[in-house]
Formats: C-alpha cells, structure tokens, sequence
C-alpha cells in the first residue's frame, strides 16, 4: 500500500468538517439532509480505509449496513420533510418552529 | 509517483472541492449534483483501497438511488433559493467555520500524533482479499445474517412510515 493511512483520514476529516459546516450554516432543510449523508460517507470512508488496511472484511460489512440504513433515513425524513411543506409551504428551518417551547 | 498516489490526487481533490461547493452553493439543485459528484469520486477512492463490492454499491446506492430520490424531492418542492453563503448573518457562518476548522485542526493533530502508519501493518494480498464480494458474502450470510435480516425489516419499516408520512392526510 504506497499511500500512507494519514491521508485518508485526513480527508475524511475535512468531509466530516465540510458536513457539519453545512448543517449548522444551511437553511434549507434538504441541504442540511444532504450534508448530514456527507457526514455518513466521510465515516464510511474512514471505516473503509481500516477495514483495507488491516486486512479485515468487518469495516466494509458495517458500511454496508450503514448503506441500509441511510437509504431508511432519507426515505423517512424526506417524507417528513413533504409533510412538513404541505402544511407550512416552505421547507425553510428558521421557519418551522411550532416545537419551540 | 506511481498511478495509486495519482488516482488518490485526483480522486481526493475532486472530494474536497465538490464538498465544499456543495455546502456554498445557493441553489439546491446544484448542491445535489455536487454531492452526486462527490460521491462518484468516493467510490474511485473505494477502488484505491482494494473495496471493490462497496465501490459498486455506493455507485448503485448512493449515487444512483438515493441522490435521484433527493433530487425528485428537490424539485416536487422547488425550494426557493438561499442567498450566497457569506451574504446572509456573516459573523455567524465565520465563527461556525472558525469553530469547525479548530475541531478539524485537532483531529489533524491526533491524527499525526498517533501515526497509525507505523502500527498497523498493511499486506496487499489480504487487502485485496478482504474486499471481494466473496470474501463479504461469505461473511454476510454466516456470521453477520441476523444484521441482515434486520436491516431488511428496518428498510420495510422504513418504506412504511414514508408511505404513512407522505400520504394525503396528515392528521
């Protein structure tokens, strides 16, 4: 393997951190689901990497699982967030406050 | 530099900059191409560490299905579109990113720190050996079958309470 393990960690690093930027900084409530999934792929490419480096099958097993249920997340909160447009005609997160105590 | 570090420089780069567009980019349609983008240049960095079957999978999965239901929900909404990312409460955004990129500088740290480099040992035969689809079916159906079945049910739940949740009445 000639590229040292740092480098892959390192950029799943920055994925995660882009993702976490994007969810505290967006308003749009489908953007923030999408970069929630980016926050779901860099810990996936993290698991990938030491599943290859040591050798081992488990890492990519559980990215597959992780796989099963990111697809169940998107499908329930996208209709989550289709509800919440019916009702409120916007999908803008400053605006959907009725839980706010 | 051999072809590895070449597909690992591009590939990466690729990541990083349609990440970041991403997450800057004022129209949600574009946000999710870019994130189609991304994705396709993950599943080039699967292929460099020897991950063929979840390679594919992300191309299917990800890429393919899930980006498309993002992007049918994207445009049965039509969102309006956000200003551009420094235009709306600046000083907030600046102090997030400030925060985020100190939280990334230590994981850096640590990273360099514990050099994992020099205690992991790295064998190219069982690398590759460990990312066929035999060698993941094998262990899929025998020692991980109960995960399975329940992420079968979990994806059955899952298409049920969508249905439920989307469905006309909303009471």
């Amino acid at each position: 393997m000639p590229i040292p393990i740092e480098y892959y960690l390192i950029l799943s690093a920055f994925m995660f951190s882009v993702g976490i930027v994007g969810v505290l900084t967006r308003r749009n409530a489908i953007v923030v689901f999408m970069s929630v999934e980016l926050m779901l792929n860099s810990a996936n490419l993290t698991l990938i990497t030491f599943s290859s480096y040591l050798g081992d099958a488990t890492g990519q097993l559980f990215v597959f699982f992780v796989m099963a249920v990111a697809a169940a997340e998107a499908a329930v909160g996208l209709a989550i967030i289709i509800a919440i447009f019916r009702n409120k005609l916007t999908v803008n997160i400053d605006e959907i406050n009725i839980l706010k105590w | 530099m051999t072809l590895e570090i070449v597909l690992f420089i591009i590939f990466a780069s690729v990541c990083v900059v349609s990440s970041v567009l991403m997450i800057t980019c004022p129209n949600p349609i574009m946000s999710a191409l870019f994130l189609v983008l991304n994705f396709a240049a993950l599943a080039g960095l699967y292929l460099t560490l020897n991950a063929q079957f979840i390679a594919v999978a992300q191309v299917i999965v990800y890429a393919g299905a899930i980006m498309v239901f993002f992007l049918f929900v994207i445009m049965l909404l039509n969102p309006e579109k956000e200003k551009k990312f420094f235009e709306q409460k600046p000083k907030l955004k600046i102090f997030i990113v400030v925060i985020v990129a100190l939280v990334l500088l230590q994981i850096v740290y640590i990273i360099f720190l514990s050099k994992p480099s020099n205690t992991i040992s790295t064998e190219l035969a069982k690398s590759i050996d460990a990312g066929t689809v035999e060698t993941i079916g094998r262990e899929m159906f025998t020692k991980y079958i109960l995960p399975f079945e329940a992420a079968g049910y979990l994806l059955l739940a899952a298409t049920i309470g969508a249905l439920v949740l989307a469905k006309k009445k909303f009471e």
